[in-house]
């Protein structure tokens, strides 16, 4: 099994040769083939983060629309058939199109460059999960905009998603997009598990790993063990409405109840899979606006670890007036109250690191600042409505729907935006501008509080949850007024972000590697990345490698330059263990998600398309997974 | 920045086998993700039979002959299934090419009595939420079975090939046998379930 002649390797080549080496192995072919066929991390990141994106614009218009029509009692801006839809689109967008998709590609993009690799375990695999993702999305939407979009709630609850409530197809898109979508989910879970663990530079040991780089690790593992009941729930769905299983159905054994545990289980843990990230980028940038590492490192990991195990105990206070045992409330409720504790020691490491730096306050740390009271608000609603009887007054009030924005918003877009300008130079080379963005912070921190801090007084004040509209009697005239005129204005701060990237993208600042004077390994190598993110991997000495190494950065030697390769490492030591081929581009994970999406897509209609869908599925798989001679397959 | 060179890794390997590899970490992960569906599914099976004061609910338990034979095949495949393994990591190709052929028709032995298997149920998935719950386990297990199978087959026919010859199909060999040891432990909890619990009561 020996080669027959030595490869070539990095130390044969001299610097600016090896340069251009490494970068024509990991450049992506030319031509819309070659497009298609990318399985650069960060070009599908970007891909992720740009459809992440375009969905949370559409939700986005349709929240304002809902907000259009409550804006004054007895309004007609939509029919409420149309309203129905546009809050389970709005709902179930933002939640499974853009929040989860996003905080993981992110990872996706940064976690490779932060952990010092080249790409990430799998990337085939991250293809495929890419494309999955876009067809869920785009047949999702079509669906609405054939007016025949989900309308059942983002939960989809039974009996009212059953065939006998619902009739159509409406339900059954929802249960089947849900599905194919939380396949790329589990995937790149899977593959940032892989990534994280095995592929981290020489010396990157576990105490050294990046705060970001923990946070993506432990929601990938939530996701692991939270997405697959959505999975089961919402295929017991689309069962008992297309071929009369009895799950739900309460008459012949099947109960309610099941659904609501079920989708709880991985509803209650989703919300952390948006908030650790978010953590996370806040994490990465208080240090460098701190300008000193963060206070109670250790303290911050332990946290998030405790907070991931900790959410899975929490679903049933979503079932608080479902009639369930006391006892089973009294747990829940207490452990709904204790995971603020791991929450509340991750503030205080961060007000103690902003305390003790020598905080610059730019765009960036701004949105962190905002986050930091915004989630607080959000954090309190929290603690309030983990009390039983807290929770029966305002369940399905507007007080619920203020709390939930303000820790998801206010909790992960926030930190979200923050991270977008922090890492905006880093992916494009240029800088935003900072003018644009103060301007963009306001808006954004004036017009969130303004579109929902009067909902915590229509919700004590009784307005319910999604109803269309509201007689002109009720007291809630004023107030919905006022959230319509906020909902307005937070819009308007996206409008400011899009036009701050597309000019920014034109005439912004050149950033250079380390526009921050950052302290993790993204920024050791140039702006925008080279696709092979670093021609020499770096090995780590410190978990602030960047500010130990000013000048030089110490690296690796020895890897070949005729074909892929990555260095696989130990996981908890990361001694330098494997030299493994990475897979080169391949057109086939397109096709793999083209067939796996028609399977899904007919699934709907017949559930023999599962069957039919089965043998292009099988070919799609194996053309993927065939050998095809090159270097990367062979040696 | 400019690299300093401190480190050659020009002497290691370019082949491993089991946790070593990043292969061996993602079936790892697939495993905890699929191994967590069938927990969630046994969990809703006991769910439903908590509140029924019968269960099965209007006949009698399933029928043991076919899940028990498919339970005896399974834990056979056992044996050769480790040794294909140990050939693997041998890199002995002749034995792996009969490992892998045998561990296919020890694949398909299987898949063969599971159609038995749910006529031996004693009723269909919407007859009530007894057959939809034992449907939906047996079903997802027989999903694993078949997409397993699929995946010997087309490594067995590879390693007849010109691709064969490669260090890396012998580690790809050694992953598919580590899967196949979870395609028979999370057979065991469900054979359980299905076929014993309605008999203890």
């Amino acid at each position: 099994m020996s080669a027959a002649a030595e490869p070539l390797r990095d130390t044969d080549l001299g610097e600016s040769e090896l340069e251009a080496r490494v970068r024509s192995l990991w450049r992506t072919p030319r031509g819309v083939i070659g497009w298609l066929s990318s399985v650069d991390h960060k070009q599908i990141a970007l891909r992720y983060i740009v459809t992440a994106f375009f969905f949370m614009g559409l939700a986005g218009i349709g929240a304002v629309v809902m907000r259009l029509q409550l804006a004054t009692p007895d309004a007609h801006v939509v029919n409420p058939d149309r309203y129905d839809q546009l809050f389970t689109m709005h709902g179930s967008t933002m939640m499974f199109l853009f929040a989860v998709p996003i905080m993981q590609a992110v990872g996706l993009y940064f976690v490779p460059l932060m952990i010092g690799t080249r790409e990430v375990a799998f990337p085939r695999l991250n293809a495929f999960s890419y494309w999955n993702y876009l067809f869920g999305c785009l047949f999702l939407w079509f669906c609405f905009f054939s007016n025949n979009g989900p309308d059942v709630g983002w939960f989809s609850y039974t009996p009212l998603s059953l065939s006998q409530y619902n009739v159509g197809h409406r339900a059954d898109f929802w249960a089947q997009m849900i599905t194919y979508t939380e396949v790329a989910g589990l995937s790149v879970a899977v593959i940032m598990i892989v990534t994280v663990f095995k592929m981290r530079a020489p010396g990157m040991t576990l105490d050294r790993i990046p705060l970001f780089t923990w946070s993506s690790l432990v929601t990938a593992f939530m996701i692991v063990f939270a997405m697959p009941a959505v999975v089961v729930v919402s295929t017991m769905l689309i069962l008992d409405r297309m071929v009369n299983t009895h799950f739900f159905d309460s008459s012949l054994g099947g109960d309610n109840l099941l659904f609501q545990h079920l989708f709880w289980f991985f509803g209650h843990p989703e919300v952390y899979f948006i908030f650790i990230p978010a953590t996370g980028f806040v994490s990465s940038i208080i240090p460098t606006f701190a300008r000193r590492p963060m206070f109670g490192h250790t303290a911050v990991v332990l946290s998030l670890v405790a907070t991931a195990f900790m959410s899975f105990g929490l679903w049933v206070h979503h079932m608080f007036v479902t009639g369930l045992p006391r006892l089973g409330e009294s747990f829940f409720t207490a452990s709904s109250m204790a995971i603020a504790v791991p929450s509340g020691i991750q503030i205080f490491c961060w007000i103690a690191t902003l305390w003790s730096g020598r905080p610059v306050f730019r765009t960036p740390l701004l949105f962190v600042l905002g986050f930091i009271f915004n989630f607080v608000i959000g954090g309190l609603t929290g603690v309030m409505v983990a009390s039983v009887p807290l929770d029966t007054q305002v369940h399905d009030t507007y007080f619920v729907v203020a709390h939930f924005h303000y820790v998801l918003i206010g909790g992960s877009v926030f930190p979200l935006i923050a991270a977008v300008y922090y890492w905006f130079p880093k992916v494009t080379g240029r800088m935003l501008s900072e003018t644009v963005g103060r301007w963009n912070f306001w808006i954004a921190f004036v017009g969130f509080n303004l579109a929902f801090f009067p909902m915590h007084i229509l919700g004590l004040e009784g307005m319910p949850r999604r109803v269309y509209t509201y007689s002109a009697e009720m007291p809630w005239g004023t107030l919905n007024l006022l959230s319509t005129i906020g909902a307005i204005i937070f819009a308007s701060s996206f409008l400011l972000l899009l036009w701050n990237i597309v000019r920014s993208l034109r005439r912004g600042e050149a950033a250079g590697p380390n526009p921050w004077d950052g302290d993790t390994l993204e920024w050791a190598t140039s702006s925008p990345p080279p696709p092979q993110n670093f021609t020499r991997i770096p090995v780590v000495t410190s978990l602030t490698p960047l500010w130990e190494h000013r000048e030089t950065l110490p690296a690796v030697a020895g890897l070949r330059v005729d074909r892929r390769e990555v260095l696989v490492s130990t996981l908890t030591e990361a001694e330098p263990d494997i030299r493994e081929s990475s897979p080169e581009p391949s057109i086939w994970p397109l096709f793999a998600a083209i067939a796996t999406g028609c399977t899904f897509l007919g699934s709907i209609y017949t559930p023999w398309a599962i069957i039919y869908g089965a043998l292009p599925v099988t070919i799609t798989l194996i053309g993927w997974f065939w050998p095809k001679g090159t270097k990367e397959d062979e040696s | 920045m400019k690299p300093r060179v401190v480190l050659d890794v020009a002497p290691l390997p370019e082949n491993s086998f089991g946790s070593r590899t990043l292969t061996w970490w993602g079936t790892i992960g697939f495993m905890c993700l699929e191994g967590m569906g069938f927990a969630l599914a046994i969990g809703a099976y006991l769910y439903l039979r908590v509140l029924q004061p019968s269960w099965p609910m209007n006949i009698p338990p399933p029928d043991l002959l076919p899940g028990t034979i498919v339970t005896v095949i399974l834990l056979i495949s056992v044996i050769p299934n480790y040794f294909l393994e140990h050939w693997a990591r041998a890199y002995d190709m002749a034995k792996v090419r009969i490992g892998l052929v045998l561990m296919t028709l020890l694949g398909i032995a299987p898949v063969i009595v599971r159609t038995f298997e749910f006529p031996a149920l004693r009723e269909r998935w919407d007859t009530d939420a007894y057959g939809s719950i034992t449907w939906f386990l047996l079903g997802l297990h027989t999903t694993h079975l078949i997409t397993d199978l699929g995946d010997t087959a087309v490594l067995t026919v590879l390693m007849f090939t010109r691709h064969g010859e490669n260090p890396r199909r012998f580690s790809d060999t050694s992953d598919n046998a580590f899967y196949w040891y979870f395609v028979v432990l999370t057979w065991l909890p469900i054979y359980f379930v299905l076929y014993w619990l309605p008999r203890i009561g």
